[in-house]
């Protein structure tokens, strides 16, 4: 914050301005928009998970009534293969075509592709092509992928592993040489389905030789640039669009087969061609996130300190390798995996691996959440080993508040964190003292009841620059922003950011309204349009929105209003250093009845006939603001849950949390962003899990199988904050989008476990399933009632 | 998520609405759609015509006969039925059964006879109905027939309903003095289809000792069962919690217990007899109230 500006309205619960239109159905989301003699594109997907391609049969499709035209993969290999943004060391990247052309390597890999006057047409021209496919052997499951003699998924690559990704720390075999405690334990992180509320969908047209696609994504600018490679079109010729987005969670962070396809599509046919994903469809053809297989050895003495850490992770990344993948697994998770503790000695190595299943890629939290379970659960078993309160143990291994910048011993450097206030809060919040007693009574009625602590540091921003080309991001980590006042005083902002749902046209507007001493209701932010971007935005993705997007807000709106007070001095002939503004004014301090209104400078900027000597007319500013680091919020997430002894189920009976993202915007969206982050995570612990049989068959298909939890699965959240202040940016912000999923995952299953550790129970998989606990229970001879 | 292409009939009586089904080709009855219409999406069902039901108007009424018979009509919605005072009272474990079907939206849409003409082996309503020993009545070609409940179910997706007879209403027969009945559900937690589902109806004698018991099982096997080795442990007992176990016990004997990612069939027989105890239980509580 600069000194001359107090804030009135960061900070504050301003009520979002998108919300009305949302709610009111009024936002125009990609599948409204439909444009004269339109077409629409079916994919036919293949129904084997690892198939050769022997031959296909388009006579029956192309003389279907309604049918375009009708193509296989190598008819459209102008298209270009789709983009890998990140490169790690010994990486062994794909090749993929947005229609595959050899084999198909996942039960929904695309291998042909229909256009008709109708999405009936289409549908039905689609179901009269007949593939001959040549099924192959099938490997699902990574760690099997890696062992001699496994299927490969691309022969070219000569085997399935992806990369190793090895990083270390301190001297681990003397923390193990030393150790009093050693504990082993397999952790599984299974594989999720994002399943955000608005499933894709992609429209194009081509007009006098420029291209315009509106795209359910989070990174127009990427799509924008990609597209135009792609397609051989200057950048200038390539406009796209994400208009309303219902939600991405990393699912839409990606330059898809299908925006290549559409605009190639309506470029190559003259006429608007739209295609829609079904969500049974998006179940194959949408990204999944996670899937980890990770062995963990921790180092210990008995008094509860952690002497070092191994672990050895294979990450299933699926059939190819999507945009942002190789970082996920690595740069996103093995740095954070010591989390909020100082371990003196670390060893990490992740391999990647390719198997019949659709591609894996960042899902909420990407890479962070498998860190914080990991190592929270293992902080769980040490406490249970040496017989240790949980909370002692996190505090006793905690960094200091004083040790900041803190250097980790996985080679990165956190801004700033104080974690035990956040841990008192939340212990104090969950009545953490007394539950014993609540235990005891649950027990009285054949229940079982628990409670769980988790202790998450995280990382947000993804930035700068540099950093990213260092660990092999191929773009760059800023992001953009202008601000627009026109003369009669309105004032746009336009970002580089590009929400679906995280309500930036409110937060934007506070930031710029505290600079330029407006209110937000008199700012509209503009945003999801590359023509009328700054230029170049990198997206919304990793929390990374407000840490940078926002910053960059900042520093235009602080550009702005310095313009504000050089005319405002001008026309009130006073010192800039005396001028104010504030409340929609321009006046000298204390002098406020002789005003000038807000408009009356803009005016004067655009009339450009009494400005300060040299001063250029107008009134607008663009920044790209590249960050220092990135910024690392933590917090503490308590579960307290009780399992009804004779099925297993779950109920999370309390959830307090207390969590710190450095500055808050607006408290309100960040409770939002906890709430649902929260929901989320819980979803992860019991109930949700992308299920492949061996033939590589998706089981959980549909969401008549795969439960997403609601508001009715989860208690009312208890919410409290401490603030630490970052100075990796001026707003001393840090983020919140994804800290409630990666908190809340291993605070339920901690919860849980607790609840069974009296029957002898040290862990279980997720999801924690009514039946996996009830034989879990019965296994260890209670609960036969 | 596109439907194959097929015409459509709305009549206003139900004699229009049987010959439009007897007509040329493969006709379907619709009421609130929420089973055919999926199914029709996904390409399982490819009716040629829907004869939609929801123009005959008699066909949505809840009464009560001089006999004391519930008459509940095939249109009515699970939403009525869960709201209607009469159902409420005296088929408890009908307005229950009801109030648990799929989520508000598909309660508001969804009917009884729809429910049970799909005959969904994981569908709420056929555990009460077969426990309140109700009737189906069907109208075809030939005129109208009643089928006793429990020779109705006949499998998954199969009933005694003939290809061209519509079920029009179900018949619940006046329930004895302390009669008192719950529904009880494990719900899949994604679908909302009944894991396990069961429906008791318990009439005790005036020294509080059970004098019949009915109990309706839903969703654990391949078709809506009752479990008679459960009533017949639990009649004449004292209805007390050994007596309640003992009988909820053999809920689940001699089935062949549906399996899926949620319930192994050694999980669902358990649930089946810790649901059957809940809802004894809940059942002889009201009787005795």
């Amino acid at each position: 914050m600069t000194a001359t500006t107090t804030p009135t309205y960061i900070g504050a619960r301003v009520a979002r301005k998108e919300d009305p239109r949302l709610i009111t159905g009024e936002g125009t989301f990609t599948d409204d928009v439909t444009l004269p003699g339109m077409a629409y594109l079916t994919l036919v997907r293949s129904p084997h998970a690892h198939a050769r391609i022997r031959r296909i049969d388009t006579t029956a499709a192309k003389k279907e009534p309604g049918v375009v035209a009708v193509f296989t993969g190598k008819d459209l290999e102008a298209t270009g293969m789709l983009p890998v943004f990140i490169t790690v060391p010994s990486m062994s990247g794909s090749k993929h075509m947005p229609i595959a052309t050899d084999k198909a390597r996942y039960a929904g890999d695309a291998v042909a592709a229909v256009v008709a006057d109708s999405r009936e047409a289409a549908k039905r021209a689609a179901d009269l092509i007949a593939v001959d496919y040549e099924p192959l052997p099938i490997v699902v499951d990574a760690m099997k992928a890696l062992e001699p003699g496994a299927p490969i998924v691309h022969e070219e690559l000569g085997s399935n592993l992806v990369f190793t990704y090895p990083v270390k720390g301190g001297d681990i075999d003397k923390a193990f040489k030393d150790a009093e405690v050693k504990i082993s334990q397999r952790i599984v992180n299974q594989r999720l389905i994002p399943n955000a509320i608005e499933p894709r969908a992609v429209t194009a047209k081509f007009e006098a030789g420029e291209l315009t696609l509106w795209s359910t994504t989070q990174i127009p600018h990427f799509v924008q640039l990609i597209a135009a490679l792609n397609l051989g079109l200057g950048q200038n010729k390539v406009r796209v669009i994400a208009p309303e987005v219902g939600g991405g969670f990393g699912s839409k962070l990606q330059v898809y087969a299908e925006e290549l396809l559409v605009g190639f599509l309506a470029k190559t046919l003259g006429r608007p061609v739209k295609w829609t994903e079904e969500r049974r469809e998006g179940y194959l053809a949408t990204i999944h996130g996670r899937d980890h297989v990770s062995d963990v050895e921790l180092a210990a003495k008995r008094d509860g300190t952690i002497l070092g850490l191994r672990v050895r992770t294979v990450a299933n990344v699926g059939a190819y390798l999507q945009a942002f993948a190789p970082g996920i697994p690595t740069i996103l998770h093995v740095f954070i995996v010591p989390g909020a503790y100082r371990i003196p000695a670390f060893d990490y190595e992740m391999r990647g691996a390719y198997t019949n299943t659709t591609p894996v890629d960042a899902y909420r939290g990407a890479g962070r959440p498998e860190a914080a379970y990991l190592i929270e659960r293992m902080v769980d078993r040490l406490a249970d080993e040496i017989r240790m309160d949980p909370a002692e143990v996190r505090r006793k291994n905690f960094i200091a508040a004083d040790a900041f910048p803190f250097n980790t011993i996985s080679g990165i450097t956190y801004d700033s964190g104080n974690y035990e206030p956040a841990l008192d809060r939340a212990l104090a919040m969950a009545d953490y003292k007394g539950f014993e007693k609540r235990r005891a009574e649950a027990k009285t009625r054949g229940n079982y009841r628990g409670i769980g602590i988790s202790s998450y540091v995280e990382i947000c921003g993804l930035a700068p620059s540099k950093v990213n080309a260092a660990l092999g991001v191929g773009w760059g980590g800023y992001e953009s922003a202008r601000i627009r006042v026109h003369a009669t005083g309105s004032v746009q902002v336009f970002t580089g950011t590009s929400p679906h749902g995280q309500g930036h046209e409110t937060s934007w507007a506070q930031i710029a309204a505290d600079a330029l001493g407006i209110s937000p209701n008199d700012i509209e932010v503009r945003h999801g349009d590359t023509f009328e971007s700054p230029g170049m935005g990198v997206g919304t993705f990793g929390s990374r929105s407000l840490a940078v997007g926002g910053v960059a807000v900042h520093k235009a709106a602080e550009k702005v209003r310095e313009k504000v007070v050089q005319i405002g001095a001008h026309l009130l002939e006073a010192s800039p250093a005396d001028v104010v503004v504030a409340g929609g004014k321009v006046f000298v301090k204390g002098v406020p009845e002789k005003a000038k209104n807000f408009g009356d400078i803009s005016m004067a900027a655009y009339l450009a006939n009494n400005l300060p000597e040299g001063m250029e007319p107008g009134l607008e500013a663009t920044v790209y603001y590249d960050p220092p680091n990135f910024t690392f919020p933590f917090g503490t997430h308590i579960a307290e849950v009780e399992i009804d002894g004779e099925t297993g189920t779950v109920q999370i009976v309390k959830y307090s949390a207390c969590d710190d993202c450095g500055r808050q915007i607006n408290p309100m969206i960040v409770e939002g962003q906890l709430h649902g982050g929260i929901t989320q995570g819980i979803g992860q612990a019991l109930y949700e899990g992308a299920v492949y049989d061996s033939d590589g068959q998706l089981l959980s298909g549909s969401m008549m199988e795969y439960h997403v939890p609601t508001a009715e699965d989860v208690p009312a959240f208890d919410l409290d904050s401490t603030e630490t202040l970052t100075n990796t940016n001026p707003l001393g912000v840090k983020g919140i989008g994804e800290a409630g999923t990666i908190g809340s995952t291993p605070a339920a299953v901690n919860a849980v476990i607790d609840a069974l550790s009296p029957l002898g129970i040290k862990h279980l998989d997720m999801p924690l399933t009514p039946e996996k606990l009830w034989r879990a229970i019965r296994a260890s001879g209670e609960g036969r009632r | 998520m596109i439907t194959h292409p097929f015409t459509y009939q709305a009549p206003t009586t139900i004699e229009e609405a049987v010959r439009a089904l007897g007509g040329a080709g493969e006709a379907k009855v619709i009421a609130g759609g929420h089973s055919l219409l999926p199914l029709m999406k996904l390409g399982l069902a490819q009716p040629e015509m829907l004869v939609d039901l929801r123009r005959i108007a008699s066909l949505g009424e809840i009464r009560t006969e001089a006999d004391g018979t519930i008459a509940i009509g095939a249109l009515a919605t699970h939403r009525v039925i869960t709201h209607d005072q009469t159902v409420r009272a005296k088929l408890t474990a009908l307005a229950e059964a009801a109030g648990e079907v799929g989520d508000l939206q598909v309660r508001a849409r969804g009917t009884i006879g729809g429910s049970l003409a799909h005959a969904d082996p994981a569908a709420d309503e056929p555990a009460p109905t077969i426990a309140f020993d109700a009737t189906i009545r069907a109208v075809g070609p030939k005129g109208q027939r009643d089928i006793r409940a429990r020779d109705y179910f006949k499998g998954t997706f199969e009933t005694a309903l003939a290809a061209n007879e519509i079920l029009v209403e179900i018949r619940f027969p006046a329930q004895p003095a302390r009669t008192g009945s719950a529904y009880a559900k494990f719900a899949h937690p994604a679908s909302r289809f009944a894991v396990t589902g069961v429906a008791a109806v318990v009439t005790i004698k005036s020294d509080g000792s059970v004098e019949r018991a009915a109990l309706g099982v839903t969703g654990a096997a391949a078709a809506a069962y009752r479990a008679t080795e459960a009533e017949r442990a639990l009649t004449g007992t004292k209805g007390d919690a050994k007596a309640i176990a003992a009988a909820a016990a053999k809920a689940a004997d001699g089935i062949t217990a549906l399996s899926d990612l949620v319930a192994s069939s050694e999980y669902r027989k358990h649930l089946v007899t810790v649901y059957a105890r809940r809802a004894i239980e809940r059942a002889i509580e009201r009787a005795r109230a």
